[in-house]
């Protein structure tokens, strides 16, 4: 069977690809899936600090494409998971030195023999994301509950519905439920009312990331934190499973309700 | 001197953006005088449109072509294809890196649409119609824009699902949008104050009518309802739909 191969993209910067990417990488991996996350964000890489796998780089995608190494030689097994392989981007270089072609031929390679290719892109809407996007047969969108990560991601679902490569499905990271109850945020539905394209998986901002980032120890790996559920709640939606959407309510009451209701940003019923 | 008379320019919609038609009558540089004339008379219609421009039976030098490519670039305004049978024109116009029509026809052989104009190919075609004679002939095409997509059209134009913020609508006549108007909306824009904007929620971030301009009031809390807006006593003004 082919493998799936998945750009996880955003147009805005900062929202959460390259967690995203590696957190799912993990969830699936732990799901006994064969999966490469590879990061195409050339110049700025990235995903192999959030793996903790910086260390251990050889090669990378550059030196692969220009015939210096080979594949088997640049992907680096995860120890803890033995199903999860990084390639990783190329930190001297710049987006210039990987074409859509060479992304897509590589891909094929790849696909042989996993189930997964996660491809963490540039953030962007020029040619690093074009090429992170040319080899994929489904993308994943990454948003905030914000306007104006709404409004890039916007732009970019458009993008990718032109270049044929839709409809993509949606996940909306760093939610903040405090902040939601209390009118001061965006929900999800403000979201997909906008966006309208498939929700994949909500996300709650989670002090948890920043400490596995500086760890190198995915959220997805630990137990305890809620945004390594979800995570790991979208690797199962992914594989088909009917996972319901996580509500994050702290107190759903009807005195929040009514908060909401009469609050001055809130929407009215 | 020739009177130059910018009604002989005839614009049409077409799958890809605007076709212009020079007429065939004159010489090129009044042709392309009346061209400057109509561009000119509506730069909020023609800016950052893209043209295929129809030459008729002349046959066109490379400083002709170049002198019609700078004179649109002058007004922001992309030249992207020649419409010509003429075989040396054709020539000198894929030399200089334009798409060629080779029929009078304004429908062109693209296979994928560009990405930041809107994807009409798996609508019915409109019928091609020009401004001058069928003002009201209108665009419908049943979608949501998205951040970043552009409609624009010498006629009227009705959208069938939401415009977001970030997108925008350029049309000649009225828009209706049967949905959510978030993003920018100009009606009229080729010189008609009389032009209408209707939304099932009119929220857009910009407003403009012929000349005239506004942007949204700040007031998040008012509940979406059908709305028209249209110039009165110099200002745009909405009202709730009922009104005539």
């Amino acid at each position: 069977m082919a493998a799936r191969v998945i750009t996880v993209t955003s147009g805005k910067g900062g929202v959460g690809k390259t967690t995203t990417t590696a957190n799912i990488g993990v969830a699936l991996a732990l799901n006994g899936k064969r999966v490469v996350c590879l990061d195409a964000d050339i110049g700025l890489r990235n995903l192999d600090v959030v793996l903790g796998l910086e260390n251990r780089i050889v090669y990378d995608v550059v030196d692969v494409i220009e015939g210096r190494a080979k594949l088997r030689q640049a992907l680096i097994k995860d120890k803890r998971l033995p199903d999860l392989q990084l390639l990783p981007a190329s930190q001297k270089r710049d987006k210039s030195a990987v074409k859509p072609e060479n992304l897509v031929q590589l891909c094929e390679e790849i696909g042989i023999d996993h189930d997964f290719i996660l491809i963490d892109s540039a953030a962007g809407i020029e040619e690093g994301f074009r090429t992170a996007l040319a080899p994929s047969n489904e993308v994943i969108i990454v948003t905030n509950p914000e306007v104006s990560a709404v409004r890039d991601a916007d732009r970019v679902i458009g993008l990718v519905e032109a270049a044929g490569k839709g409809p993509a499905k949606l996940i909306v990271n760093r939610l903040k439920p405090e902040l939601v109850q209390r009118g001061d945020m965006l929900d999800t539905g403000d979201v997909l009312e906008i966006l309208a394209i498939d929700l994949l998986g909500i996300v709650p901002e989670d002090e948890s990331i920043l400490v596995s980032t500086n760890r190198g120890l995915p959220a997805a790996l630990d137990e305890k934190s809620r945004a390594g559920q979800s995570f790991r709640n979208i690797a199962r939606r992914l594989l088909g499973e009917d996972v319901p959407f996580e509500s994050f309510r702290e107190a759903s009451g009807l005195l929040q309700r009514l908060a909401r209701l009469f609050s001055p940003n809130g929407r009215s019923a | 001197m020739l009177k130059i008379d910018p009604k002989q320019i005839v614009i049409k919609g077409i799958r890809e953006g605007l076709s212009v038609t020079l007429p065939a009558d004159q010489a090129w540089a009044n042709a392309l005088a009346a061209l400057e004339a109509r561009l000119t008379a509506a730069p909020a219609f023609f800016k950052g449109g893209r043209v295929a421009l129809m030459i008729g039976p002349r046959a066109l030098s490379e400083d002709d072509m170049r002198q019609a490519r700078d004179l649109l670039a002058r007004h922001d305004v992309t030249l992207w294809a020649i419409v010509s049978e003429e075989a040396d024109t054709q020539r000198i116009a894929s030399m200089l890196g334009l798409d060629v029509i080779p029929s009078a026809q304004p429908q062109p052989a693209r296979a994928e649409p560009r990405a930041w104009e809107v994807a009409l190919e798996d609508k019915p075609q409109p019928p091609s119609v020009s401004i001058d004679e069928w003002p009201d002939a209108g665009l419908v095409v049943r979608r949501t824009l998205r951040s970043g997509q552009s409609l624009r059209h010498p006629g009227s134009i009705v959208v069938i699902g939401d415009v977001n913020p970030g997108a925008e609508i350029i049309a000649g006549g009225d828009i209706v949008v049967w949905g959510k108007l978030r993003g920018t909306a100009h009606a009229g824009a080729l010189g008609n104050d009389d032009a209408i904007v209707c939304a099932l929620d009119l929220s857009p971030t910009q407003l403009r009518i012929g000349s005239h301009i506004a942007r949204s009031p700040d007031d998040r809390r008012r509940k979406p309802r059908p709305e028209t807006a249209r110039v009165r006593a110099g200002q745009i003004i909405a009202e709730p739909w009922g009104g005539t």
